[in-house]
């Protein structure tokens, strides 16, 4: 039994009334998690406008908001990821070797449409994730192992492109750098691409049969393949995704900040999985939502926005973000096991 | 014979995985409407069979004819197209979906053109179906959340969504309680009078007395016979699935009774067992029996310490014994063969040597560094007391048959300087040749001053070995019979729920030791 | 009738003896010697290639026990935030007054503590893997690092500490012999010892071993201290060459180091492998990285055959198993 339960079985409302009490147990801390992360949320917000009354201006709302665009739209990919019980550890360097050619493109055509600059990255980004799942799926590599494998790879890439140099705001159009500043309806571009991204993501994977057998692999791949699954193909298309996903924010990556670089977004993996296990994700596979994944990146990112404005020193967020994740995967766990030694004690003998 | 008299038919399978032969020219018929028990000891290749039938392995030779035309399956999913699911004991399924989703997943009901999942009429259907099996459960329910018996419902549920026309059923019974095999008989013979195909493969011959017409007998991988179920008497039936009068597969001698080693006394494990009972003397087969999930393993890991027990005490030899971790209880001199030689007794891709010599390694050691030489004469020493088959202690353990590999197994034990043995389903896929060498092997070890708990869920060996018998019941000891009462309708009684009673119409009746 | 069990030796071939995975390191050290030695008139020379492997013995040292980790079927990725946690902390307090023996002592033992929580969580937490637990710890480790010494370098050590990394015994590298005993005592504890069969066994069937008595939980915990500890070893001499230490160094060590393990021919499935191949490994990949230095290759362009070397040495054994069987592992 896993402590959280899935999309499918939440989002169908209450249509039998009579559900036993069983299935409640799991479903109300699948409930009380998504509600305990948004009411720590609320609480963090109170206490740094308490200490910092500049944080809950309209210009650093917004501010948190596209920074935690970028890590959703990658947590949405990682969470995917998860649920087949795999991880990618290269997303950071698939994200930087996408965004500096994209920047190289545009630095040499300034005329290029944006739309096509963001295809360059995403282009570039599936290929990153097609190969990765070439060695995850086919060939059978751990994930752990190949995404390792790869991030270097990816890395050495983005640098050998570039000749080791940076592409700066000033050879960037500004067509380009209006991908991440501009707005659409008032809304943030970045905003706008993370809440289209969400809602696809949602569909996908609530409401389409390739969605649902992602779930089914990650949560039993034995019998995924008695089922007819073809597991690997699966895989496969995961890290796919997750590839494009990369690529894309990459471009966003680029674009926001106005600079690529060879290291840029070095280490951008860890914050990602972090989103993902403080939003419920299970490292053993199977579940996870999009709602708590979102909820996740949002916490992690107030957290990096407001630490400096309550002067916590920036030296301390990677000891508090890797705290954060031990805590959270630890608390997941024990979590589950309360739940099983409730059945055990339900159990009449 | 008209072509459509049977739904299936097998011809002369044959199936040969590494070292053996998994299923060796069997045959099989299987009429429309007809629900046909399959039967056979443990390793009989039952189950090879049936992942035969269900495409999950291709036979190296024989024919399989589906309504009358040839078939051959690579895949599970062909097997499903054409109409045929099976029902394992340990449920495969999804535990972190909703049953609705593990009804349909693989062939989930989509919209046309969109693609999209109608989650709406799935959850309508499987509602449907839970009610025609009777079930009191939502379809939005999380499996995991579900008992195994509701699982199997659900797995029921997924055949007859496939509108299955063959429905495999594999010991289906063995962890359920009387009421719950009751609620599944009843379902079994609705889906029977609805015209689906059943076969049914159980341990119970209540099942099969209960719900079958026809019984095909396997045995050592062979095709021994087809008989009407009225037609064969419980003692042919017997010997058509032993080989042998039982009789003479039980050498028990007559061990000297010693002193007492081990006492339990009021033992519980929330949520496995509770309140057992019960005492080991030297020399003395202890049997533990009952149904598969009463409880017995569980029982025998918590004294060997692989898991703890909450309340009541242990004493062995006159002190109480608590342990912590297997270890400590070899140390003690409590043994245990756990029920799964290949995962929890062996190390498959090691030498039999090396297997042999991993419990009590620091004896072949001085100060840590292994003795080789010394290792090697103990390996070869109880390699061949305990008869393994193999050209030399160098071969790979994975090489052996199940009862070559089960010798082994019982080589490890012989390391130590134990004083109990606790032998869990010791005869577990074992060979009927080999199984008599391990009988005879256990009635030995009895003879040299061990006490044994002798673990199992097959009768015979319960009546043929043991000196008393515990019967356990959904975690309670709810006999103990010596062996003057011990007969098949005192531990069926036992094993069942309340009010039930072993079926004792005449010439159905489990043979006696 | 007893069946006898003849034989008393293994069969011994000349054909598995040379289809052996070392046997393909020894050809591809032999491979690198030839390429670089017509790249450069520079590499063939004593002093040089002695300089050379000083340059690289520095992560060697994690290569040893991770080889034992791999071998039970985990990973510790957190090795390389522990040279960094370990030397920070040895500097600091170097530099807050601590003679720089003491501090070296610290090192040690705040590098086995790391080690030791890794394995303990590992084993307390087992529904957790490996992964994401040293993942965590990763983070952590380095967090601290950057929360003692923030963007400083602490350094200016004593003269003598140099000595560690830079000088030699008679003609012989110091860390060379100080490798060599570490490679020669953890050999003998993974093939000769009762506690390196437990490993094997572990990595092979870890239920079958705990049925058997062995104590997997404590096997665990000593090797991931020991793996905590060899990181701290690292960090001496890692510092000892680079003359101060920052909270950013060794990034990405522990890529090298599993690469270096796998390349070695240990099986990241658990239970296959042996020592002499990792230790093969690192010279390998060493004189590698020497030579293509030499002609001018980039760090970068290093990187890239690193994580090319690691992808190709697991999936070599995999698609071999592939096109044996004809299915996947």
């Amino acid at each position: 039994m896993k402590q959280t339960t899935t999309e499918s079985a939440v989002l169908q409302g209450s249509q039998i009334s009579q559900d036993k009490q069983k299935q409640s147990a799991s479903a109300m801390i699948a409930k009380f998690r998504e509600l305990g992360l948004l009411a720590f949320i609320v609480l963090l917000s109170i206490g740094v406008q308490i200490r910092n009354p500049s944080f809950l201006t309209w210009e650093n709302i917004n501010d948190i908001a596209t920074n935690t665009a970028i890590l959703s739209i990658l947590a949405v990919g990682m969470m995917l990821v998860i649920i087949t019980r795999g991880i990618d550890l290269s997303i950071g360097a698939t994200l930087a070797l996408s965004g500096m050619i994209a920047a190289l493109t545009v630095s040499h055509y300034p005329d290029l449409h944006p739309l096509l600059a963001i295809a360059v990255g995403v282009g570039i980004g599936l290929v990153c994730g097609i190969v990765l799942g070439f060695l995850v799926a086919w060939v059978n590599i751990l994930p752990i192992i190949a995404t390792l494998g790869m991030m270097n790879v990816f890395r050495g890439l983005t640098f050998e492109t570039s000749g080791g140099k940076w592409v700066s705001a000033h050879q960037m159009p500004a067509s380009f750098k209006g991908i991440a500043t501009g707005s659409l309806f008032g809304i943030n571009n970045l905003i706008l691409i993370a809440i289209v991204i969400y809602i696809v993501a949602y569909y996908f994977i609530s409401h389409t049969r390739t969605g649902r057998r992602i779930y089914a692999v990650g949560s039993n791949p034995d019998s995924a393949e008695i089922s007819g699954i073809r597991t690997g193909r699966v895989l496969w298309l995961v890290y796919t995704i997750m590839g494009g996903l990369s690529g894309l924010a990459g471009v966003l990556w680029v674009s926001k900040f106005a600079s690529a670089q060879g290291d840029t977004a070095s280490g951008y993996e860890l914050s990602v999985i972090a989103a993902c296990v403080l939003g419920g994700v299970s490292i053993a596979g199977g579940v996870g939502k999009i709602s708590g994944i979102v909820l996740g990146a949002i916490l992690l990112g107030i957290l990096n926005n407001a630490l400096p404005m309550i002067n916590v020193s920036p030296f301390w967020q990677m000891f508090i973000q890797g705290t954060i994740i031990l805590i959270a995967v630890l608390v997941n766990a024990l979590v589950k096991r309360g739940i099983d030694r409730n059945h055990l004690m339900r159990r009449k003998i | 014979m008209s072509e459509t008299e049977y739904v299936l038919e097998l011809k002369g399978i044959t199936k040969i995985f590494p070292g053996v032969k998994a299923l060796d020219d069997v045959y099989f018929k299987l009429k429309p409407g007809e629900i046909h028990a399959l039967m056979g000891e443990n390793g009989a290749g039952k189950s090879t069979f049936i992942k035969v039938i269900t495409g999950v392995h291709s036979p190296e030779e024989g024919e399989m004819v589906l309504n009358g035309r040839k078939v051959q399956f690579n895949h599970p999913t062909d097997a499903q197209k054409a109409g045929i699911a099976a029902i394992y004991q340990h449920v495969t399924c999804y535990p972190d979906l909703s049953v609705t989703e593990n009804i349909f997943m693989g062939h989930e009901k989509i919209q046309r053109g969109t693609n999209r999942i109608l989650w709406n009429e799935m959850h309508k259907e499987a509602d449907t179906l839970l009610q025609q099996l009777g079930a009191g459960f939502s379809p939005k329910t999380l499996m995991g959340a579900l008992s195994v018996a509701e699982q199997q419902i659900v797995e029921i549920a997924k055949a007859l969504s496939v509108d299955a026309k063959i429905i495999i059923m594999d010991e289906p019974t063995a962890a359920l309680t009387k009421n719950e095999s009751e609620e599944l008989y009843r379902i079994t013979e609705r889906l029977r009078d609805r015209g689906t195909s059943i076969i049914f493969i159980s341990h119970r011959f209540e099942d099969m007395y209960r719900l079958a017409s026809k019984v095909t007998v396997f045995r050592d991988a062979k095709y021994i016979g087809t008989w009407n179920v009225d037609e064969i008497s419980n003692s042919d039936l017997i010997i058509a699935m032993v080989g042998r009068e039982i009789s003479q597969l039980f050498p028990k001698k007559e061990a000297v009774i010693g002193e007492e080693l081990l006492r339990v006394e009021g033992i519980g494990k929330t949520g496995y067992f509770a309140d057992v009972s019960f005492s080991l003397r030297r020399g003395e087969i202890l049997g533990l029996t009952g149904l598969v999930g009463a409880g017995r393993t569980e029982v025998c890991q918590t004294l060997f310490g692989i898991e703890q027990y909450d309340k009541g005490t242990v004493i062995f030899k006159g002190k109480v014994l608590k342990v912590k971790t297997p270890r400590e209880a070899m140390r003690l001199g409590i043994g245990y063969l756990p029920e799964d030689r290949q995962k929890q007794g062996l190390v498959l891709q090691w030498e039999i040597g090396r297997n042999i010599t991993l419990p009590t390694l620091s004896k072949f050691a001085n100060k840590g560094i292994v003795n080789s030489r010394k290792e090697l004469d103990i390996a070869k020493r109880l390699a061949e007391k305990v008869s393994v088959k193999a050209k030399s202690v160098f071969d790979l353990v994975s090489s052996l048959s199940g009862g070559n590999q089960q010798k082994v197994v019982f080589a490890k034990l012989l390391t130590a300087e134990l004083d109990v043995l606790i032998l869990d389903e010791p005869t577990k896929g074992v060979d009927v040749g080999a199984k008599s060498a391990i009988y005879e092997m256990i009635s030995d070890l009895a003879c040299s001053g061990y006490g044994i708990i002798l673990v199992s869920s097959e009768m015979p060996e319960i009546i043929g070995m043991c000196d008393r018998v515990a019967v356990m019941r959904e975690g309670r000891v709810t006999a103990m019979l010596d062996r003057q009462g011990l007969t098949q309708e005192a531990i069926l009684e036992a094993s069942m729920d309340d009010g039930a009673s072993a079926p004792n119409t005449d010439g159905k009746r489990w043979a006696g030791a | 009738m007893k069946p006898r069990l003849l034989e008393n030796k293994k069969d011994f071939t000349l054909k598995d003896f040379f289809l052996q995975w070392e046997w393909l390191l020894v050809v591809l050290i032999m491979a690198v010697f030839i390429m670089n030695t017509n790249l450069s008139e520079y590499f063939l020379d004593y002093d040089n290639l002695r300089d050379a492997t000083m340059g690289f013995l520095d992560k060697a040292f994690m290569v040893l026990p991770m080889v034992f980790i791999i071998l039970m079927g985990d990973i510790d990725i957190s090795v390389g935030s522990i040279v960094a946690l370990s030397s920070v902390i040895m500097g600091d307090l170097y530099n807050h007054g601590m003679p720089m023996e003491w501090a070296m002592v610290v090192c040690l033992a705040v590098g086995a503590l790391c080690g030791w929580i890794n394995g303990l969580l590992i084993v307390k937490f087992k529904e957790l893997s490996a992964v994401i637990v040293t993942l965590a710890t990763m983070i952590i480790y380095r967090g601290i690092a950057y929360i003692i010494l923030e963007d400083q370098a602490s350094g200016k050590f004593p003269e003598w500490f140099k000595f560690l990394g830079w000088d030699y015994v008679g003609n012989i590298p110091f860390i060379l012999i100080t490798f060599a005993v570490f490679a020669v005592a953890f050999g003998f504890l993974l093939h000769k010892t009762t506690f390196g069969r437990r490993v094997y066994a572990i990595g092979n069937n870890a239920t079958a071993s705990r049925y058997s008595g062995v104590q997997v939980d404590r096997i665990k915990i000593i090797v991931f201290t020991l793996a905590g500890l060899m990181a701290a070893v690292t960090a001496i001499f890692l510092t000892s060459r680079m003359g101060s230490t920052r909270p950013n160094i060794a990034t990405g060590y522990e890529l090298e180091v599993i690469a270096m393990v796998v390349l070695g021919g240990i099986s990241t499935a658990g239970g296959k492998g042996r020592m002499i191949g990792a230790i093969l490994a690192v010279f390998l990949i060493g004189f590698l990285r020497y030579g293509l230095g030499l002609v001018n290759v980039s760090a970068q362009m290093l990187l890239i055959i690193l994580g090319l070397l690691l992808i190709f040495s697991v999936a070599i054994p995999q698609l071999k198993l592939r096109f044996t069987t004809g299915r996947k592992a």
